[in-house]
């Protein structure tokens, strides 16, 4: 086995997914064969490979720093599940 | 006559000659769209009566502009203010974007109308349409496969004349494999060729949106329109736009063209190697110079794209929360709880389980062993590319190894699935241009997609070898009998 249904709740817990026990089962079936899958990688020596995080070569993209319009508040805000005011509510935190 | 069935630049020439007017375009398309959605359900949403008050109200004076009065499906991935985008995800249901992404806003200033929003696997992730929130699109060709995916909806309606073109994005895939299923031009551009802004992201190092088409002169027409640099998107690169419609000239003498043969072996359908050997043949007789090449690293390309672009999308997906738009579970108990149970019922099982395999591959422990693993194999198949280009102009290959595949059939085997993109993915991890084009049909009447994949930036080179087997062929011009 690649992973155990104790690390499949553990990683839902970091994605923040609340995931059923028959859920959890499924996905640990599921990710255990795809894991098994990826490990041919390991067949490569990729010692001293760089890897790529972005295909094109770019360095930093920078802008000036200028004064531009905003998104219009009442129209983001009309897309929020709960709103007070001019803010987004949510649960009470502390 | 059936104005639905026009091209872009069929549609283009009627408005400048005054045998039609945009309105009459418009509706003869939403009279389409009415007649064979039941059937092959394109679409998530359609602008209806109001595409066709907005055609009226086009000004005059931007006929010059080859998309001026034409109706174009945009996938439902792609942010349109006041139009709701809800990527066929529960979670994004009633989600109304306050903007436009960079390729809607180019195409309203070029004149374009919208027919509507199109249907996609959820969040693109699929290859399919199956993991639709909104239901499953249905191949023009035949109603018991799949459309191919995850631009599915928009692939199925420029085949069944539902538009006159369509964009689609394509991040392992997701239009060319769709483009190919339905028997229709798709072209993803090279990474970086057209802004990404307000398109809602899945794995943001590998997508690109481009064009879905009836011909290979209209993905010219509608790359010219969306490509160019954007500084919205920091990854959009700042390099010319050729004017590709006129670099069409179907002169492919002494093009080196290469054929991976990693890509016609096993697990190819024989009708789909007979297909590609046929057009090999064929620019061949053009004058084209074929060889044999090899990307040797292709078998792995399958298992680095599910580990990047997981782990890519567990980080994208992650502002869904239920604060500031989409889905909230209620009531809860605390913020937490919102968190978890929000994201929990406002996903589906294939996005969730991408979200899972990308969490874990880069947690504590395991970011080596996968994350940066995946990162290395990526520079390898990089490197097969390079080395190809160094003695090719284009390469060609079949866009998938089958014929679309019964709806259903591989819904519950998610490596299966994974597997259908293995010609398709690579192009993506390299972020080079490719191209699929109908180049024939299989036994059951199914199409068959041909591949043609360039250096980046090079799309011209891409279209005009496209666009030559296209002149010596009419696959293009078949439609499916709905």
């Amino acid at each position: 086995m690649k992973i155990t249904g104790k690390e499949v709740a553990y990683v839902a817990h970091l994605a923040r997914l609340a995931l059923s026990d028959e859920e959890i089962e499924q996905f640990t079936g599921q990710l255990d064969a795809i894991l098994a899958y990826v490990d041919k990688l390991n067949e490569l020596d990729t010692e001293d490979v760089e890897p790529t995080a972005h295909v094109i070569p770019m360095g930093n993209v920078v802008r000036e720093d200028a004064v531009d319009t905003g998104l219009p508040i009442e129209e983001v805000l009309a897309n929020a599940p709960g709103t007070q005011d001019r803010f987004f509510r949510v649960p009470r935190i502390i | 006559m059936d104005l639905f069935r026009w091209t872009i630049q069929e549609a283009s020439a009627a408005f400048r000659e005054g045998r039609c007017i945009p309105a009459e375009l418009m509706a003869s398309v939403n009279s389409r769209i009415e007649a064979v959605e039941d059937k092959i359900h394109a679409y998530v949403s359609v602008a209806g009566d109001a595409a066709v008050q907005q055609a009226a109200s086009l000004s005059a004076g931007n006929e010059a502009s080859p998309l001026w009065g034409v109706p174009i499906a945009l996938k439902d991935n792609l942010a349109t203010r006041g139009m709701r985008t809800t990527c066929s995800s529960k979670i994004l249901e009633s989600f109304c974007p306050p903007y436009d992404a960079t390729v809607v806003s180019r195409l309203r200033g070029a004149g374009a109308l919208f027919s509507g929003k199109t249907n996609l696997d959820e969040f693109a992730m699929g290859s399919s349409t199956e993991t639709s929130y909104k239901g499953t699109t249905r191949n023009p060709w035949d109603l018991t496969r799949i459309p191919g995916g995850s631009s599915g909806g928009s692939a199925a309606a420029v085949a069944a004349d539902a538009c006159v073109a369509a964009l689609g994005s394509d991040t392992g895939g997701s239009i060319r494999q769709p483009a190919a299923h339905c028997g229709i031009v798709g072209l993803k551009p090279t990474y970086g060729r057209v802004s990404r802004f307000g398109l809602v992201a899945f794995a943001s190092s590998l997508e690109q949106i481009g064009p879905l088409t009836k011909d290979v002169t209209d993905a010219a027409i509608l790359l010219k329109a969306i490509a160019g640099h954007d500084h919205r998107d920091s990854t959009s690169v700042n390099v010319p736009v050729p004017d590709y419609p006129s670099l069409l000239n179907g002169d492919v003498q002494d093009m080196r063209i290469g054929v991976p043969q990693e890509y016609l072996q096993v697990g190819v359908q024989r009708e789909v190697r007979e297909a590609i050997r046929n057009a090999l043949d064929l620019l061949g007789a053009a004058g084209a110079s074929i060889r044999e090449i090899s990307l040797p690293h292709t078998d792995y390309a399958v298992s680095t794209y599910y580990i990047l672009a997981t782990a890519e999308a567990s980080s994208n997906l992650a502002r869904y929360d239920g604060v500031k738009y989409g889905y909230r579970a209620e009531p809860v108990e605390d913020l937490l709880d919102m968190y978890r149970r929000s994201r929990a019922e406002g996903f589906g099982p294939e996005v969730k389980r991408r979200i899972m395999l990308g969490t874990y591959a880069l947690s504590s422990g395991y970011y080596d062993a996968y994350y940066r693993k995946a990162q290395q194999v990526r520079t390898l198949i990089m490197r097969d590319f390079e080395a190809a280009f160094d003695v090719c102009d284009v390469l060609l290959a079949p866009t998938c190894p089958t014929t679309a595949f019964r709806i259903g059939e591989k819904v519950n085997d998610p490596l299966q699935m994974y597997l259908s993109d293995i010609y398709t993915i690579s192009v993506n991890l390299a972020g080079i241009p490719g191209i699929s084009i109908p180049c024939g049909f299989d036994g059951q009447g199914l199409p068959i997609g041909l591949q043609i994949l360039g250096k980046h930036f090079d799309e011209a080179t891409v279209l005009n070898a496209a666009y030559a087997y296209e002149q010596r062929t009419d696959w293009h011009g078949q439609r499916p009998a709905l």
